[in-house]
């Protein structure tokens, strides 16, 4: 079976992965599935199949409604590998994965990288205590396995998830202490120049304002325009520390949920060597690819949230285009009921994608969350590299993050930079005065998963 | 039994729903734990309330679940004598040995007659 060429290999089984399968097997590609976890759904639809009625109505209809995605994708004829941790893509189309311990190699006509997105590291004093975790982090834990805090907790930062993790807390009967959030008048000064878009995009607009109502009417204290987080903890979280209209807070809490927005997990795009280039409104990297999200003339494409945050119905949206622009490469019947299909699918993507510039200038992260001003914040989680550090290397003459490997271990570790990458892009770049383009990224080389050596000795 | 039974209420988790697919039981330190058949190792140490998972190589400081994702790696744990698994990647089976992780991790060196000098 591993030595046949299968038409298109798509890794990630979330929303633009799906969609990308399903879009190829209309058109009669041969379909390979590589994905992580055991059931299809990525992050955003987790467990959806498996999730109860109850499970369903506290997540809410836009989470059920990814169960439409994963059915039609298990009717769709394409072959889904689950628990496959694909760590290595080649320029060559070979994809390396590991599977209940076995390394395994396929070989693609085309590939689809729809790897998604991951919370934005949010290095405050206090963010590697036990007892710190993301909102997405907590979700996650609801959706796969149904839990709940223990005693009421703190959401803290900014950006939709944070809310939306708020308002299924309360249907599920968790308890809230406390929701801080950084938002300010400068955001939404800065927001108002895409209210157009917003109002074009008024579902979600509307989805927002319901979610903050729903926090006032139950009686949750809301901070906002808050700034200057920590936690506080010897061993463990013990309380969480904000500045609120001039003055310190402290909220004491053993479990601090953190959210500051989600960005492209551009692990395989880098370790291709792509082209990347720094999205200044979005405050992350994304990979360069042409309108169908193909990296140069290399026959990967790159489709849905690892292609820049775009949300999980644009995000399936760019894998059927990719899938289309897949099937006319590689000459399936039909072209001419593709080109409608593409305008069709390129409509429903524009409408998608209005309300984008507004969320990201009003949950634009505060610089002080993303570029320590403590130098004793840990940035590198791995080999514990602090803000500090990372500036007294720039002194030194440091002059991007791959230097920093040298100077002090930071990104070596086995979380390979995710964790730190952008934070250290940003301080380098503000501590220089240059561009992030001109300071660059980790060089990312596979396996960019953890393969033991017995693994790869039994490569086949 | 001398075992320190971990209080419920110290667990940062609760469990909302009855589990359809039933239960398995893995230890944790040679501790049994109960935690419903399908979820990740990371979910049932939380639930059971189990504080820090490893400690750091540099500072042995002490560390959980950060992303439950697959990211972070801060859930590094032993899993039936491996070291440095991903605990929110791992899902329970019965029978499963997991133990917190001290410090590096170390391989598994040959036997004394295998050969090989060090």
């Amino acid at each position: 079976m591993d030595a046949d060429i299968v038409d298109l290999i798509i890794v990630g089984a979330g929303p633009a992965g799906l969609a990308a399968a399903c879009e190829a097997r209309k058109w009669g590609l041969g379909v390979t599935l590589l994905d992580e976890q055991g059931a299809t759904g990525g992050q955003i639809y987790r467990a959806v199949d498996a999730a109860s009625a109850k499970r369903r109505s506290v997540l809410g209809e836009d989470y059920a409604a990814g169960a439409e995605l994963t059915a039609a994708f298990a009717g769709s004829g394409a072959r889904h590998i689950a628990g496959a941790a694909v760590w290595n893509v080649g320029r060559d189309l070979k994809v390396n994965y590991v599977q209940g311990g076995a390394n395994r190699v396929l070989q693609a006509r085309q590939i689809v990288l729809a790897s998604g997105a991951m919370e934005r590291p949010f290095p405050i004093p206090g963010w590697t205590l036990p007892g710190v975790m993301g909102a997405g982090a907590a979700q996650i834990l609801y959706k796969s396995a149904g839990a709940l805090p223990t005693d009421p907790v703190v959401l803290a930062g900014c950006g939709p998830l944070l809310y939306l993790l708020a308002s299924q807390y309360l249907h599920a009967g968790a308890r809230l202490k406390a929701v801080v959030h950084t938002t300010q008048r400068r955001d939404y000064v800065r927001a108002s120049s895409h209210l157009a878009g917003a109002l074009l995009g008024w579902r979600d607009l509307r989805k927002g304002i319901r979610m903050l109502g729903e926090l006032r009417r139950n009686g949750v204290p809301v901070y906002a325009g808050a700034e200057g987080f920590s936690i506080e903890g010897a061993d463990r979280a013990e309380a969480f520390c904000f500045t609120y209209k001039g003055s310190r807070k402290r909220i004491e809490s053993s479990l601090v949920l953190l959210h500051q927005g989600v960005v492209p997990n551009t692990q395989l795009s880098w370790s291709l060597r792509a082209k990347h280039r720094w999205n200044d409104a979005q405050l992350c990297w994304e990979p360069e690819t042409d309108e169908y999200g193909q990296i140069e003339a290399s026959g990967i494409y790159v489709a849905g949230d690892s292609r820049g945050i775009v949300g999980a119905k644009a995000s399936a949206s760019q894998g059927r285009l990719a899938a289309l622009a897949i099937a006319t490469k590689l000459d399936r019947p039909g072209r001419d009921q593709r080109l409608a299909r593409e305008s069709e699918v390129r409509d429903e993507l524009r409408n998608q994608l209005h309300i984008r510039p507004f969320l990201d200038a009003l949950y634009r992260p505060p610089a002080a969350h993303r570029m320590p001003p403590e130098d004793s914040v840990i940035v590198c989680r791995c080999e514990e590299v602090t803000a500090g550090q990372i500036r007294k290397y720039v002194e030194l003459g440091c002059q991007g993050p791959n230097q920093t490997k040298a100077f002090g271990r930071c990104g070596m570790g086995p979380c390979q930079g995710r964790l730190c990458g952008l934070t250290v892009t940003e301080l380098i770049a503000g501590a220089r005065g240059v561009p992030h383009d001109d300071v660059g990224y980790y060089r990312i080389r596979p396996p960019i998963k953890p393969v033991t050596i017995g693994e790869l000795a039994g490569l086949v | 039994m001398h075992t320190k039974t971990l209080s419920p209420v110290a667990a940062l988790f609760r469990s909302d729903d009855v589990p359809a697919s039933g239960s398995v039981t893995l230890r944790f330190d040679g501790r049994p734990i109960t935690a419903p058949a399908g979820i990740s190792v990371a979910a049932a140490l939380l639930l059971n309330g189990v504080g820090p998972f490893r400690t750091t190589p540099v500072r042995s400081a002490p560390r959980a679940p950060y992303c439950m994702m697959g990211v972070c790696f801060d859930c590094l744990v032993e899993v039936d004598g491996n070291a440095s698994r991903q605990a929110c990647l791992t899902v329970v089976r019965d029978g499963m040995e997991v133990r917190r992780q001290e410090g590096a991790s170390s391989l598994p060196l040959p036997t004394q007659g295998e050969g090989h000098g060090r």
